[in-house]
């Protein structure tokens, strides 16, 4: 072979290797014998994954976690279905305008919109830390359900409502029974990709996180300080590979990479 | 009310926006009629048919629809039926679920739904695809569902918006006997829109011939193809050769010229003449022409001719001798076959 046939598999093998790698290290760090997070991994056990549903605080922080995600989500969607059939259906002025600001988020970093809410919204309103973290969570998620759930919509002809309501539906009820079952893909692709972005999303909630209400990652960094243990990378592989699953079901059964 | 205005538009003017798609259009329909709506593109057909079916505001006029004004009442409370030239089924619902649809909404259920549900499959002969999704028909099934479903609602008015033009040329004839056979069957009154002229005299007891947002010519099929009144709607239906008259003359590339021969008596005060390619006579005449193009159809032969008039298209039997590009050829334009056309534009 020459060096030229050679460049494209190395690299990729590289790139690979970068991605996978550090993921790796973790899940093998995770069943280390160790007392300290450390690679190569000492020894094999489970103790640290045993570990990890034990800790008094993850608990709290998981269950937090699940609520801002499953209902951040839903408020999400509760809001971007309505928005997103709006922007597909109606020549609204402006609706470029309020493309790009339901967009901003995703191009906003987390930590400018985190202080934000934090210096605008949440200090002069006297927010709670709780209602903060899932206003917070909606915005963030709000993005990514217009997107999917307006691509759907896109897909979907608009003559079918019109049949409808011809048929003798008002146009409400048209929505609910032939648009609702027919963006039902999108709207669980939406409500998966919401979850795994809300779970994983850090510097915003590490803003508005406060005394004994935190997220799950923040939860970990705030650990990691204090315990260098190998449980933190049993919590991250435990939580990879559910976010793994979610997405292999997702696409099994919703074929979701049509709609992200 | 009476049968012979069950369906009216009075000065119906549509928009959208500030742009006027259809102007102070009146058409009044008799129960059970089937009317052809036919026009170029973009003359406000399918504009029309919105409006009636109440999926389009109307900026001003009335539609009156058995005895009872319309104008307001929203679409869903209106009992016309739209068939869709996508034929929008709902694609998440199995054939009978389509059907079902309205009936359901109505209040129906049970013995009495099933039975309708079946009766309406039925008549389109597609009982045994009940189970299937739509997207797992051909394009002629999943428009007979489509006639079934707007069907069993027992519309007052069916409306069906270019029904025919997706399918290929053997099952649009197949659906044209279907659509009759229905019509016939049920004496709904139905109005559908066409591009295609032959379409429209096989199926229509009347055609209405539209043009940029008004009506051109309303007439039985044998009055829109023989007897146009514009010069539009001879153009459209056919007749390829047209001049304009003046003083009784005819108005052409080599100025005023007299007619070949005399009008029929109810011509005289028509503004201009038109002719077939087949009413045109070739090899003697007072005119002059050079042949320009030929092409052969099977039982006939069409020639287009230079002539001083202008071009001239001409059809005769393939039977007779052809005439071979460049050569010359006296031809003659019958008065007596002309069409008299009432208004020119
Ligand atoms: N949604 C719309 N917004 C603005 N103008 C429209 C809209 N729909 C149609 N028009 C305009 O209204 C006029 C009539 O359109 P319409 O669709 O009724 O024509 P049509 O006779 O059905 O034509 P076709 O045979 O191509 O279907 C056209 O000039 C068209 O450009
Ligand atoms: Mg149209």
């Amino acid at each position: 072979m020459t060096a030229r046939s050679l460049f494209i598999p190395v690299t990729l093998f590289l790139v690979i290797a970068f991605l996978i790698g550090p993921f790796l290290i973790i899940v093998a760090a995770s069943f280390s014998a160790g007392e300290t997070l450390a690679f190569p991994p000492q020894g094999f056990s489970l103790r640290w994954i045993a570990k990890v549903f034990t800790v008094e605080s993850f608990r709290a922080s998981f269950g937090m976690s699940l609520f801002l995600a499953i209902g951040g989500t839903a408020a999400a969607l509760v809001l971007g279905i309505p928005a997103s059939y709006a922007l597909s259906r109606y020549k609204l002025p402006g609706a470029e305008i309020v493309r790009t600001v339901v967009s901003a988020p995703i191009i906003v970093p987390g930590i400018i919109v985190g202080l934000a809410l934090l210096r605008y919204i949440v200090v002069p309103f006297q927010v709670g830390i709780t209602p903060a973290l899932f206003l917070a969570h909606t915005a963030l998620v709000l993005p990514y359900a217009v997107r999917v759930v307006s691509a759907s919509l896109d897909n979907l002809r608009s003559d079918i409502e019109e049949a409808a309501v011809l048929l003798g539906s008002s146009r409400l009820g048209a929505f609910f029974r032939v648009v609702m079952p027919n963006i039902r893909g999108g709207i669980m692709s939406a409500f998966i990709l919401g979850f795994v972005t809300s779970f994983n999303q850090v510097p915003v909630s590490l803003f508005l996180s406060g005394p004994g209400v935190r997220t799950l990652p923040v939860d970990m960094i705030a650990y990691m300080e204090i315990v260098f243990d190998p449980s933190v990378a049993a919590l991250s592989s435990l939580l990879a590979f559910l976010s793994i699953g979610i997405v292999f079901l997702a696409e099994r059964f919703l074929g979701f990479s049509r709609y992200v | 009310m009476s049968d012979a205005s069950y369906l009216s538009l009075e000065k119906l003017t549509l928009a959208y926006g500030d742009s006027v798609a259809v102007a102070n259009l009146d058409l009044t329909i008799k129960k059970g009629e089937l009317i052809a709506l036919l026009g170029p593109s973009g003359c406000g057909k399918t504009t029309t048919m919105r409006a009636i079916a109440g999926l389009l505001a109307v900026k001003s006029g009335h539609v009156r629809l058995d005895g009872a004004d319309i104008t307001r009442v929203p679409a869903n409370k209106r009992a016309v039926g739209l068939m869709f030239q996508s034929y929008a089924l709902f694609p998440h619902l199995s054939v009978y679920e389509n059907v079902a649809f309205g009936l359901k909404l109505k209040g129906m259920r049970g013995p009495e739904l099933d039975a309708k549900v079946q009766s309406g499959l039925k008549s389109v002969g597609l009982s045994n695809f009940a189970n299937r999704r739509p997207a797992e028909l051909s394009g002629g099934q999943q428009q007979r569902v489509a006639l079934a479903r707007s069907m069993v609602m027992e519309p007052k008015v069916l409306l069906l918006d270019e029904p025919l033009s997706n399918l290929d040329a053997r099952l649009r004839l197949e659906m044209r006997t279907e659509l009759q056979r229905v019509q016939k069957a049920t004496g709904v009154t139905m109005i559908f829109v066409t591009h295609d002229q032959a379409e429209a005299l096989a199926l229509a007891d009347r055609i209405v011939v539209m043009k940029s947002g008004k009506i051109e010519q309303i007439g039985s099929p044998e009055d829109i193809y023989n007897r146009p009144t514009s010069s539009f709607v001879a153009d459209f239906v056919g007749f390829e050769n047209i001049f304009p008259l003046e003083n009784g003359k005819m108005k052409t590339g080599a100025g005023l010229v007299d007619l070949s021969g005399s009008l029929s008596s109810e011509a005289p005060s028509a503004a201009g003449l038109a002719w077939r390619p087949r009413m045109v006579t070739l090899g003697t005449g007072p005119f002059q022409g050079t042949v320009r193009g030929t092409s052969f159809a099977g039982d006939s032969r069409e020639y287009l001719l230079d002539s001083p008039l202008g071009p001239i298209k001409a059809e005769v039997e393939a039977s007779q001798p052809a005439h071979a590009l460049g050569a010359g050829l006296s031809f003659d334009l019958p008065a007596e076959k002309a069409a008299p056309l009432s208004r020119f534009v």
